[in-house]
């Protein structure tokens, strides 16, 4: 069997980009009141983050270390 | 304590117990993390100016991709610190008050969420699954010679029969992966108590150019993080069609938020 790729110290200093910005624009607690700017309208910007993503998907390659099987 | 007029970054809710935590972490804009305590609850948060974090120059700030990813991993790195000392419950990126007061208010007027979402992620992670389909091997068995066996003949036709045996193979391995995905997803979420699907990240996006059939978090009891990498290992073992991805452990992000059972709204 593949030995299990999985490594918690880089996995602890290096993430993918990606994975990050799925879990802390589109999870964790959301604050609604009026003394709290929380992001509203986080569809559109992921919606434009996805489209900014092409140009720059270089940027995200070296970003990218996800541990992987083989 | 900021001589700019500034707001107060919000990064998550831990116990009243938490102690001090990792003051070598540099937090969101440089500014480091602090506690805010009120019901039995500590918030972690942070100052930061009005000139970058402020309502009009976050709307453009969360635009740019440099410095959104590194919002999100100071924002990430403090809420780790905390989590390598006793559950936390994440708040999405950017949430901003003006004041202490109105944490120590949210913390108040929302205690029992809080509460009842901290004995969700007690002793427990949440950890991402991803699929990506496998393109058919090159080694397919090839197609028959055109011209052999119908009225077609000639390099026109056999390219034709080839190409639509490519595109067969090719949709076939697409079902194969998606009825793969479906599967492990099941099968992984009998080791967790919780799951949550994410949308498919787009091929490119990680280096990756194969597209992605599943996007998943699981949130496990961190004593079943062994049997549920094991879990990973026999599925990739038993679908060749898909090429699995595991990260974490991740601080519960996808378990704590709207429509994610006891968590805070």
């Amino acid at each position: 069997m593949t030995g299990f790729g999985y490594d918690p110290v880089i996995q602890g200093e290096r993430i993918a980009l990606v994975d990050l910005l799925d879990r802390v624009l589109a999870g964790g607690v959301v604050i609604v009141g009026d003394v709290t700017l929380s992001i509203a309208e986080v569809d559109l910007v992921t919606v434009s983050l996805r489209a900014l993503v092409t140009s720059v998907s270089a940027l995200m390659d070296n970003m990218d270390d996800s541990q992987e099987y083989s | 304590m900021t001589a700019e007029s500034g707001w107060v970054w919000m990064y998550g809710v831990a116990d009243d117990d938490l102690g001090a935590f990792a003051d070598s972490v540099a937090g969101v804009g440089g500014s480091p993390p602090r506690m805010v305590t009120a019901a039995r609850l500590t918030a972690i948060v942070g100052d930061v100016g009005d000139r970058e974090y402020g309502a009009a120059a976050l709307r453009r700030n969360l635009e740019d991709l440099d410095w959104l990813a590194r919002t999100a991993r100071a924002h990430h790195a403090v809420l780790e610190a905390v989590a390598d000392r006793g559950p936390v419950v994440p708040m999405r990126l950017a949430t901003l008050f003006a004041s202490d007061a109105g944490v120590t208010g949210t913390l108040q007027e929302r205690a029992d969420d809080f509460h009842g979402a901290l004995s969700l992620v007690s002793a427990r992670s949440e950890w991402g699954v991803k699929a990506h389909a496998v393109k058919p091997a090159e080694s397919a068995p090839a197609p028959p010679v055109a011209g052999r066996e119908g009225p077609a003949t000639g390099p026109g036709a056999a390219y034709l029969h080839r190409r639509r045996a490519q595109l067969t193979a090719s949709k076939d391995a697409r079902q194969e992966a998606l009825a793969s995905a479906r599967t492990v997803y099941a099968e992984l979420g009998r080791f967790a108590v919780s799951s949550r699907l994410y949308p498919p990240q787009e091929p490119g996006l990680a280096g990756q150019s194969a597209p992605m059939v599943l996007n998943a978090a699981y949130l496990v009891a961190d004593e079943r993080a062994g049997e549920f990498a094991a879990a990973i290992a026999d599925l990739t073992a038993r679908h060749r069609f898909v090429q699995l991805t595991l990260t974490g452990p991740w601080p519960a992000y996808s378990f704590v938020g709207e429509g994610d059972g006891p968590g805070p709204r």
